[in-house]
């Protein structure tokens, strides 16, 4: 396979760059503790939470950006982004009520509501921009006790549990991000699964960055309790869109005694086009833990978008007998930059974590798996296992892969493998052969690469994760 | 069907093939026999577009179409379908999906629809049963942990599904035992009509016990020597190749 046949591969374009036309209340530029009161105030909040959020705003004042990420992060100015917009509609009961624009990019986005709603038992809580704008399913959900909401309803519904809960496994000043998250934050979902309790279908919210110079920063909480379990989904992605957007979310799980939390997520924010202009950054913080003795939280995500993705899905594994998982596959393309990973955190004793990593990288993209495997010292009977793979589709990309590990306990058993390959030309002409073109090809042959990670997904992501690989790795290999 | 003209071809500057002439028409099967390294797998590998491989002269034409114009892909979709001396695995990437994908794009180049996936399914038992293959590697990957043997009973297995007009088999019957080799050779005769053609490389003359060839032909240092019958192979499988070595230094 030569330069030339694999430059010939069609160059597509991102292909959910549109924005939707929808009237949005925008408060004015710039990071305040005005603004930060103002964003308490138009979301009628009480002073516990604004005292959070300015708690919050104080320590950020005293924080910079980090910098030890294998990321080139260009200057933020976090005085030009507005930190509120909200649709300005009230928020609708039904889907007749939905915003017709809105009904439309979601259809564009082939995630109809309708449709999502018939086919796959799926309760949509969509975030449009900042606020919440519909939850489905609820009123099922609540007659076995399962609260599924916005964090803002949240908030004003359940405070004690979201009291008890926010903030327990991401502190307030745990880095930079987070801890603006903690000021800012906009909206976002929650979830309580009570004791005992399988949720009888996958919960799910669909993000989008909808307004000019908006940073979104959602906040996410998810506690199951005692002998509960939950799988939630979440996906996104965004219309293009030439300034850059800061994204700088908050994902906290607690998984309770025997239960079970698994958290999926397809990431396909605007990456920016061709030259590396424009894009998403994608800084987020998401942590669980394994509270309760024998509780398990899993960990499966499909990064393909955003112009620069720093997130490392983590686990404290500090009940005895507990698991996690964290399954990855990112994929970066023309100048993308992606330093992902995870941490594991073992706490308790016979605490078993699992790692699969596998790093796609194309065009003149970075791609760095960055992970930290720690047993404390009485963490007797650790068990982690970790495989981190690489695969290059050009000269020009680059794959990095730092695992850390720092082991307190003798019984402990820590392994970690790793592999970097570039993709095989005889496999992509074996293909040609036999009829199928390059792109298909390198589309077949990525998504077998990253099959075992991509089985850990619930079945209608899966399929769109299948896609949505070929699909950013178009016009990429060479 | 095919016709090929005074072909040179080049690997890495190397000239590989030095002037090679050859007609195929349909219904006829073409056995190329010769020693290591003459050429046999250039001449596949060019055939089907293989670009490691550069044509510096000569024509390719198959049913009238210039084939050097045409993409890898596109020589498949016109039905040239070659049995690789050497089949690749590809991780993860299921027979299924894999069949899937290349016989709706036979399809689509042929304007029909897509097959369904039970209409696929139901034509992947019958090819399965046609050439004997096991129904656990059909639900493998391709060729993935496959034995020697396994895939190149994958490869027939796959010129069953695909119904090429020429089938290239490059050195199909090497590693089979005798069962193996048996079942190859039936499910190439079963596939074998009055329309389509093949070419069939290969060392031995064992596989020419199954596969009656109409010609077979010698290939050396890059050319055809040599061209006869099928009793060809018989005397190449007594005396070696040694005599058309001296043969053909004698004539430069
Ligand atoms: N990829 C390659 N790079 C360099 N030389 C090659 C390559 N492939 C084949 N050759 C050379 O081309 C010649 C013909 O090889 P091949 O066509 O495989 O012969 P055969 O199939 O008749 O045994 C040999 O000298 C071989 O070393
Ligand atoms: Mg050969």
């Amino acid at each position: 396979m030569s330069e030339v046949l694999l430059d010939q591969v069609t160059q597509a374009d991102y292909k959910y760059g549109f924005t939707t036309d929808i009237e949005t209340d925008i408060i004015p530029i710039g990071l305040s503790e005005d603004v930060v009161r103002l964003i308490s105030a138009k979301k009628k909040e009480p002073e516990w939470m604004l005292e959070f959020r300015l708690k919050a705003y104080r320590h950020w004042l005293t924080m910079k950006i980090p910098t030890w990420a294998q990321l080139d992060i260009p200057d933020i100015d976090f005085q030009s982004i507005a930190y509120y917009a909200a649709p300005r509609k009230n928020a609708p009961q039904n889907l007749d009520e939905v915003d017709p624009e809105l009904l439309k990019t979601f259809d564009k986005l082939g995630i109809s509501m309708e449709e999502q709603k018939m086919l796959s038992g799926v309760a949509v809580d969509v975030v449009m921009d900042s606020i919440s704008v519909k939850t489905t399913f609820k009123d099922s959900l609540a007659e076995m006790g399962i609260i599924f909401c916005s964090f803002s309803e949240a908030v004003e519904h359940h405070p004690d549990l979201v009291q008890k809960y926010m903030s327990s496994v991401v502190p307030v000043s745990d880095n930079f991000f987070a801890t603006l998250n903690s000021a800012v934050f906009s909206d976002g979902s929650f979830v309580y699964i009570p004791k005992g309790i399988r949720c009888p279908m996958e919960l799910s919210t669909y993000f989008r960055i909808n307004a000019i110079n908006t940073g979104q920063f959602e906040r996410t909480l998810i506690i199951a309790d005692e002998d509960s379990y939950v799988s939630y989904l979440e996906g996104c992605t965004a219309p293009m869109r030439d300034e850059n957007q800061l994204h700088a979310a908050i994902v906290e799980i607690v998984a309770l005694k025997n239960a079970e939390v698994k958290y999926s997520t397809v990431q396909n924010w605007y990456p920016g086009d061709k030259t590396g202009k424009g894009g998403v950054y994608n800084f987020v913080t998401k942590r669980g833990i394994c509270k309760g003795d024998s509780s398990r939280i899993s960990w499966t995500q499909v990064e393909t978008g955003s112009a620069i993705t720093w997130k490392y899905p983590s686990c404290i594994l500090l009940g005895d007998n507990s698991s996690a998982e964290f399954y990855s596959v990112a994929v970066t393309n023309h100048h993308q930059q992606a330093d992902t990973g995870t941490k594991m955190l073992h706490i308790g004793k016979n605490t078993t974590s699992h790692i699969l990593s596998k790093g796609i990288s194309a065009g003149f993209s970075q791609n760095s798996y960055r992970g930290l495997v720690r047993i404390n010292p009485k963490a007797d009977n650790a068990r982690n296992f970790s495989q981190c793979d690489s695969l290059l589709l050009s000269d020009k990309c680059g794959a990095h892969t730092f695992p850390y590990m720092e082991v307190s306990n003798e019984s402990a058993i820590v392994e970690h493998e790793a592999t970097t390959s570039k993709i095989n030309e005889d496999q992509i002409f074996y293909c040609n052969q036999r009829g199928i073109s390059t792109e298909d090809a390198v589309g077949l042959i990525v998504n077998g690469y990253a099959k075992e990670v991509l089985n850990k997904l619930p079945m209608e992501f899966a399929v769109e994760a299948q896609k949505l690989l070929q699909i950013t790795l178009e016009g990429s290999v060479g | 069907m095919l016709e090929i003209k005074n072909l040179h071809a080049n690997i890495n500057g190397k000239e590989i093939l030095k002037g090679l002439d050859l007609v195929v028409r349909p219904g006829e099967i073409h056995a190329i026999m010769g020693p290591n390294g003459a050429g046999k797998s250039t001449l596949a590998s060019v055939l089907t577009g293989n670009q490691a491989f550069e044509v510096t002269h000569g024509d390719i034409t198959f049913y009238g179409k210039n084939l050097l114009e045409l993409s890898p892909e596109d020589r498949s979709r016109e039905g040239i379908f070659l049995s690789f001396q050497y089949p690749v695995e590809i991780p993860g990437v299921s027979m299924v999906n894999f069949l899937r994908a290349a016989l709706n794009e036979h399809r689509k180049y042929k304007n029909l629809e897509p097959l369904s996936a039970t209409d696929f399914l139901r034509v992947m038992r019958e090819k399965k049963t046609l050439v004997e293959m096991d129904n656990k590697l059909a639900n493998r990957a391709v060729n993935e942990g496959f034995s020697g043997g396994e895939k190149k009973r994958n490869e027939i297995f796959q010129m069953a599904m695909l119904e090429p007009r020429l089938a290239i088999l490059d050195e199909t019957d090497s590693g089979l035992d005798i069962d193996a080799l048996r079942i190859v050779a039936n499910g190439v005769n079963k596939l074998k009509s009055p329309d389509n053609a093949s070419i069939v490389i290969t060392h031995y003359q064992r596989l020419l016990d199954y596969i009656i060839p109409d010609f077979v032909h010698v290939l050396y240092d890059g050319r055809i020597v040599k061209s006869g019958g099928k009793e060809l192979a018989l005397e190449l499988e007594e005396r070696g190749y040694d005599w058309i070595k001296k043969e053909v230094e004698e004539t430069v």
